[in-house]
């Protein structure tokens, strides 16, 4: 089986995020950054399984700039077998997804497993737009994945519960948790990530569909109220009559 | 030209979600000067489908074929695409909700139309340019999105707002797309619902316990003030981790994101990976212990106190007031 993770690079979760150039830019200075957890913890560490226990490889790809090294070493680490960067600053996730897709259509994959969000802009979208762009099914939100003769069995979140679907492969699966045990990589695999191979190529050309055009920062820490531990009806008074949920 | 809500049926009703899509859909509309239309895929009651026009549908294109009746996003893709086509909708609207978070990002590849994922506000136009803004860094911070192309889509946020309900009654017409068999890809072999409980993502108040509550034996403080309430349970990672507590109910950046009008934080510290799923709720209540807990940074009302103390107060106080209202 031939499977595909693309990675992001994001910022690391506990990071103080700022802006620069009249809040239109991220301002990356003194910021750490880290494989997208989603894409790291599950989707990675599933499609590794998956190889481990039936042979093929694992292919990851990055949209993004040569300071992703260390990131895409780090996959490689924990048991993909190649590595490809499509050397682009990405401006939207069309463009990621285009350049995901373009590689795909070149090289014959069975699988495509993406996080089902990144933690910087929160918008679940990359693995539905490569899915369209291929024409392929594509299952989000998903616990559980399984494949035995071309067909996957997997388990995907629903509100409020969970609901069990068969999909003939080829397929893109969005993983959430769940899905499979964060990996820590082992001396091994970091010695021998250093010489898997990772391919640099250009990018698709892609028109733009979206852009950002200035952030902002929540403007004050909320100011609570503190009701004392003795007067808890105060408490249910001022949720009915001051915040009025109740 | 008009703009176009998808609406998503579970169980012969309406979702909740979607009913503040549609109600998104119409203001926008109503900003653009134009019709609101829904449409909807799968069996349901004519009935249920005209209750859209309480929040300003007119017209609800209904693809009532049964295949529909499960969600697979290539099939859903297409058919909404050609609902989109078939009414010139200029703007497509939805909730960012789980299948609008697949259906979205597929319809805009296939419309080739820009798109915002989890808007928090309505959108403003200038000319044929939209701007919305959504949440972005797992809610650090907004940015504002700007969309150009001649079709857009916007999904919306569930919880972002309060649909205001009027009496107009919105009319159903069929809607046959031309689908195969060939393009249902997706298989449901079985579903697993949590029976009687109020799925977390809809729930409007939400009592969370955390590492504070000492063991899952003395979850009745959370179960019992939510049974009272009407409310859905949620919890921290650590209890869900170390099993207290079930996976379904962990919020924050590794678990659910939710938007309740209130949530209760009973023995949760407040890490920003846990505010990461609950800072967009509209009140937020925390019960600690440690006067320093960070989590009162992000509350609106707190109590310094143990949870073994004020629950039992609170359910007797809250019993109280149910019966004088
Ligand atoms: C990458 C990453 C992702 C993560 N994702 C998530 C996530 O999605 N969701 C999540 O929740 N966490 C997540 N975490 C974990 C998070 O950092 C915290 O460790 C976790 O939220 C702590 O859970 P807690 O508040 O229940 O426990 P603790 O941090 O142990 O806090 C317990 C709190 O209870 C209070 N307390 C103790 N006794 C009482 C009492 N009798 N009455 C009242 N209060 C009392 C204490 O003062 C304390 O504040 C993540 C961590 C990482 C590194």
């Amino acid at each position: 089986m031939k499977i595909l993770v693309p990675i992001a690079k994001v910022p690391d979760t506990t990071s103080k995020i700022s802006f620069t150039d009249n809040n239109t830019r991220f301002n990356p200075d003194g910021v750490t950054f880290i494989m997208n957890p989603t894409d790291e913890w599950y989707a990675l560490v599933r499609a590794c399984e998956l190889k481990e226990k039936q042979g093929g490889e694992v292919v990851v790809i990055h949209v993004g700039t040569p300071d992703a090294e260390q990131i895409i070493r780090k996959a490689l680490a924990i048991g993909a077998d190649r590595a490809v960067r499509v050397d682009a600053d990405p401006t939207d996730a069309y463009f990621v997804a285009a350049q995901i897709a373009a590689h795909a259509k070149a090289e014959n994959y069975d699988l495509i497993i993406t996080g089902k969000e990144t933690i910087d802009y929160n918008s679940f979208q990359v693995g539905g737009m490569v899915s369209e762009m291929l024409d392929w099914p594509c299952v989000s939100l998903v616990q559980k994945l399984e494949v035995e003769n071309g067909v996957a069995t997997l388990r995907r979140e629903i509100e409020g519960g969970s609901e069990i679907v068969e999909v003939k492969l080829p397929l893109v699966v969005c993983a959430q948790k769940e899905l499979a045990e964060p990996r820590i990589p082992n001396m091994k695999g970091i010695m021998s990530a250093r010489t898997k191979p990772l391919a640099v190529v250009p990018p698709v050309e892609v028109e733009k569909l979206t852009a950002v055009i200035s952030y902002s920062l929540p403007e004050k820490a909320k100011q609570v109220k503190l009701i004392d531990k003795d007067n808890v009806a105060e408490l249910i008074r001022l949720l009915h009559e001051e915040a009025k949920v109740i | 030209m008009p703009v176009l809500t998808f609406v998503e049926i579970s169980g012969g009703k309406i979702k909740k979600a979607s009913v503040e899509a549609a109600y998104y859909g119409s203001k926008t509309a109503e900003a653009l000067g134009t019709e609101s239309l829904a449409v909807v895929l799968g069996e349901a009651s004519g009935d249920e489908l005209a209750t859209l026009g309480q929040v300003g549908i007119k017209k609800v294109l209904h693809a009532a074929d049964a295949r529909l009746n499960n969600f697979d996003s290539g099939v859903y893709t297409k058919v909404v695409a050609a609902a989109a086509e078939a009414t010139q909708a200029d703007v497509v609207a939805l909730s960012f909700n789980h299948n609008g978070k697949l259906l979205a990002p597929r319809l805009s590849v296939r419309l080739k139309a820009g798109y915002v994922p989890g808007a928090v506000e309505l959108p403003q136009f200038n000319g044929s340019t939209m701007t919305v803004r959504k949440n972005v860094f797992s809610g650090k911070a907004t940015a504002i999105y700007q969309v150009t192309t001649p079709r857009k889509i916007v999904s919306v946020n569930p919880n972002s707002l309060s649909p205001v309900r009027g009496s107009g009654s919105a009319t159903v017409e069929a809607f046959t797309p031309a689908i195969s068999d060939a393009d249902f890809r997706v298989t449901v072999k079985g579903v697993d619902k949590v029976v009687g409980e109020i799925p977390l993502t809809e729930a409007e108040i939400v009592i969370s316990g955390g590492r504070g509550l000492k063991g899952p034996e003395n979850w009745y403080l959370i179960t019992d003030l939510a049974k009272e309430m009407g409310a859905a349970t949620a919890c921290s990672r650590a209890v869900a981790d170390v099993d207290w507590r079930p996976h379904h109910e962990h919020v924050g950046q590794t678990g659910l994101t939710i938007r309740p009008n209130l949530y209760v934080a009973v023995g949760i510290s407040g890490a920003i990976q846990h505010l990461a799923g609950v800072n967009g709720s509209k009140v937020i209540v925390v019960i600690n212990t440690d006067p320093e807990a960070p989590f009162f940074k992000a509350a609106d009302y707190g109590i310094v106190g143990d949870a073994f103390e004020v629950m039992p107060k609170l359910l007797e106080e809250y019993r109280k007031f149910k019966a004088a209202h």
